[in-house]
């Protein structure tokens, strides 16, 4: 091979770091030059975290050194353990979960800590133009002027990553950046990402999404084990190859047997939710979810299907039209009532809705249940049998964590989100909603949170995904339907239906026109 | 250079040490201010300690200002558990005392074994139900209890003063403005003949182990500290959580509604305008310094009591101001937040590696 022109901006040697018995990095070397787009690509408890807070200043590494190029393309050791010199340096991120103060209005968010404390007032005319370029660039159009509280998940990762345009980084680590993200929008970004990589930008890309990776990325990085595994150009690889080195072992393709669908399970007939003025709104919507089935729900997020999980949950009640959840007329919020009925629940975000980080892995396990017979006797809590069988769900969920006792938040997303599956599964529910399920998964728990759906659904329960993957809707669905500014299209047989046409919907075309 | 590493678990014994090493640290920075009035600073903290725990009857002392900081203790520990901000435990504690005043002292004749528990019993609703207001107001309609708690405990003590001039006037006091005694049936025994320690610290201490029996295994104090923790995952998970703040209002102002009990019938036998020298507010430092921990309330309050009955003694014996309680208490306020950090936090000292 000939040796790459370009010149190096960021070279990390020999990063170790452990924490206590676990090498969570163990010697990585990684070179990445100016205009290169490099995947990172590794399970969680990889490693991967780990060294992007390395890189970032979070962590200090045992062992190691971080040269990164100055602007006159010397290489020179960036200071371990510090964030303000990583930002100097050039280095931006875009985390998976968002670091933006929900108060302030995106404009607020992407200004904030650029200017001088002694500014008076934000010196808005400059800033504004230029956030107005760099939207024009790289088409991340939003809305900057309301409360990002106020905005979609994915409104506010385009928040993030204007953030990080806006700091002139010259190297750009995505964190999963397409995982709320249309087809078309993520096809945006890839050509944003390519255009600002034409430029000099390199960018580290993070994602599981292995065919974006091999569409967008010259090479690929892969971690395995706290070690390097592969260092290779993307050209030759395949997605079932690099799979196979992430997890270390060949992948079984995902099998699913045809549904055999019945009775239906959740019927909403004309059902509004949400006053006609907010954003995630329900509007006169139909659907049918029979026992034995995945109903996707495919749609931005913020378009209605947020409204929707909060009907099913109980968190909503219906302004409008009928609601029968589970043989349930669902006339009013009633979480507890919607558990009772045998509604399962998946919140899509299970750090703030789906578990309680400050208690332990057997005490969020019977969250839901903790006043059944089999969990309390006489309004005393029977210890010794929730965690027995807490121990035995860690054991049947594959929830790597120390034990029963282990507080929640010292867990990782997916295993985090076994607890919560755990949780719902185990009682057998009739219906299953199930809200972006897998975001910010690896491929491994992503895998075994599809398998136990369909598993759930073969069982007989109703199944109701929302998602904003694509990929993993039409994997998982039996139908899918497609959601936008509150309203909600027939559902389609995912057989012979086109990505294409679902990505245009939900971008707001009609299906007539979309197909 | 520092560097703090989130910690993932605290261990037990650190919880511990923090608070050990709060009390000792505002000793020391105390030893300051001491040195700088010019008195002996090892001699003054041996008056201190021996004023607090150098005999039997400086013990019974410190254990009897303890009592009702245990109770107003408890109070914030359980309050805070449940981010329930409740700073209205001086008002609680008065409204306790007022209703000890109003059944105990007359109003019904009866044998103690039916007074007393009555007016505990009184003492705990009054406490419970002035709380239940602002809790009210909190989940109706979002008021802030923190303004709502701290604001009703100008007004209590203002009630208690009108009554005190008023209706509830003692005759027989020359003038002064407080109650009518209480009834011999209505007085918590002395423990110990001779010491004023009565048997409130008995009490005391049982609710601190019932609270923290309640917390730990009891399905209600489970929905508690899963509401504190995170309402919104409590909420999605049907969890009752208005209830279940109800339920902690009801038992954060009972249990100052009881201190105020332990001091008119335990301690002074009637009710004046003074009975508490901010016992209510002591209480959110002994619960801070605890930790929470309703077990942990007990020394924690033991040791406040101890400062202050050591430094009043102390006081009197070398002429320092006796204001040098509060500085303690405070700055083992102060310490124990800062200490915090430690129990959330690795700290790590690198050295800045060479460019």
């Amino acid at each position: 091979m000939h040796p790459d022109p370009r010149p190096l901006v960021l070279s990390l040697s020999g990063i170790t770091k452990r924490f206590g018995p676990l090498t969570a990095n163990d010697h990585i070397d990684l070179d990445v030059r100016a205009g290169e787009i490099v995947a990172l690509l590794g399970e969680n408890g990889a490693g991967k975290t780990t060294l992007m807070s390395i890189l970032f200043g979070h962590y200090v590494a045992d062992e190691g050194v971080v040269h990164i190029a100055g602007p006159d393309g010397q290489l020179s050791a960036l200071p371990g353990g510090s964030a303000e010199a990583a930002l100097a340096a050039g280095i931006g991120m875009v985390h998976q979960h968002f670091a933006l103060a929900e108060n302030l209005t995106g404009f607020e968010n992407i200004v904030l800590g650029t200017q001088s404390l002694w500014t008076l007032g934000l010196r808005r005319g400059a800033a504004r133009a230029k956030l107005e370029r760099l939207i024009t660039e790289s088409g991340l159009a939003t809305d900057l002027d309301v409360p990002v509280a106020r905005l979609s998940v994915g409104e506010q990762q385009r928040i993030e990553i204007l953030k990080a345009l806006y700091r002139d980084v010259r190297v750009l680590i995505l964190d999963e950046p397409t995982a709320v993200l249309t087809p078309q929008e993520a096809d945006g970004l890839a050509a944003t990402v390519r255009t600002l990589a034409a430029k000099g930008l390199a960018v580290i890309f993070i994602s599981h999404k292995l065919h974006e990776v091999l569409a967008l990325c010259e090479r690929v990085v892969v971690l395995r084990g706290g070690a390097k595994v592969a260092d290779q150009p993307t050209l030759g690889a395949s997605r079932a190859s690099l799979a196979e080195l992430m997890v270390g072992r060949p992948i079984p393709a995902r099998e699913r047997p045809p549904a055999n669908p019945g009775a239906p399970v959740l019927v909403l007939r004309g059902v509004s939710v949400g006053a006609p003025d907010q954003r995630d709104r329900l509007q006169g919507a139909d659907l049918e979810v029979r026992a034995g089935e995945i109903v996707g729900i495919a749609g931005v997020s913020g378009n209605g299907q947020g409204a929707l999980a909060q009907l099913v949950a109980g968190l909503a009640s219906p302004r409008a039209g009928e609601a029968l959840i589970a043989g349930l007329r669902a006339s009013r919020a009633d979480p507890a009532g919607r558990i009772a009925a045998g509604i399962g629940r998946i919140p899509e975000d299970r750090h703030r809705d789906g578990t309680i980080g400050a208690l332990t892995v057997a005490e969020n396990y019977v969250l839901e249940t903790i006043a059944a017979p089999e969990n309390q006797r006489a309004g005393l809590i029977r210890r010794d049998d929730i965690r027995r069988r807490a121990a035995r769900a860690i054991a049947d969920y594959d929830v790597r964590c120390p034990g029963p006792d282990a507080a929640v938040r010292a867990l990782s997303g997916g295993n985090m989100q076994k607890v919560v599956l755990a949780r719902v599964l185990e009682r057998a529910p009739r219906l299953v909603l199930a809200h972006q399920p897998t975001r910010g998964l690896d491929i491994g728990a992503t895998t075994d949170v599809h398998r136990r759906l369909i598993a759930a659904r073969d069982r007989g329960a109703a199944v109701l995904l929302i998602s904003e993957d694509l990929d993993e809707l039409f994997a998982l669905s039996d139908r899918i339907a497609v959601v936008h500014a509150g309203h909600l299209s027939a559902a389609m047989d995912t057989a012979g239906l086109d990505i294409r046409t679902v990505g245009l919907m939900m971008a707001g075309h009609a299906a007539e026109e979309a197909a | 250079m520092i560097r703090f590493i989130p910690r993932e678990r605290t261990p037990v014994w650190l919880t511990v040490a923090v608070s050990v090493g709060a009390g000792l640290a505002a000793l020391l920075l105390t030893a300051i201010p001491l040195a700088l009035s010019g008195a002996p600073v090892l001699g003054a903290f041996v008056l201190m300690a021996k004023g607090a725990l150098g005999d039997g009857f400086a013990l019974a002392e410190t254990l009897t200002r303890a009592t009702p900081l245990i109770f107003t203790g408890l109070a914030a520990a359980v309050a805070f558990r449940a981010k329930l901000w409740n700073i209205g435990a001086e008002g609680q504690l008065y409204a306790g005392a007022l209703a000890t005043v109003a059944l105990g002292a007359g109003l019904i004749e009866a044998p103690a074994y039916v007074l007393v528990p009555l007016v505990l019993i009184g003492a705990a609703l009054a406490g419970a139900a002035l709380l239940l207001v602002p809790v009210l107001f909190k989940t109706r309609f979002g008021a802030d209890e923190v303004v709502v708690t701290l604001l009703m405990n100008f007004i209590v003590l203002l009630f208690v003063q009108m009554m005190l001039e008023g209706p509830m006037k003692d005759e027989m006091a020359m003038g002064w403005p407080q109650s009518a005694p209480v009834l011999d049936e209505a007085t918590l025994p002395k423990l110990i003949t001779g010491l004023r320690l009565h048997w409130g610290l008995v009490i005391a201490v049982i609710s601190a182990l019932l609270l923290h029996v309640f917390i730990t295994r009891t399905v209600w104090g489970f929905r508690i500290r899963a509401v504190g923790e995170n309402a919104r995952a409590a909420r999605y998970a049907g969890l009752p959580v208005g209830k279940a703040m109800a339920l902690v209002g009801l038992l954060s102002g009972g249990l100052a509604g009881l201190a105020g009990a332990s001091e008119v019938a335990g301690l002074k036998g009637y009710l004046t305008a003074d009975l508490s020298p901010g016992f209510g507010y002591a209480g959110i430092v002994v619960a801070t310094l605890a930790n929470l921990s309703p077990l942990g309330v007990i020394p924690s309050a033991i040791f406040v009591a101890g400062v202050f009955v050591g430094a009043d003694s102390m006081s009197r014996a070398i002429g320092v101001s006796n204001y040098l309680a509060d500085l303690v208490v405070a700055l083992a306020l102060l310490s124990v937040l800062v200490g915090g950090l430690l129990t959330r936090f690795r700290i790590v000292l690198v050295r800045r590696e060479a460019v």
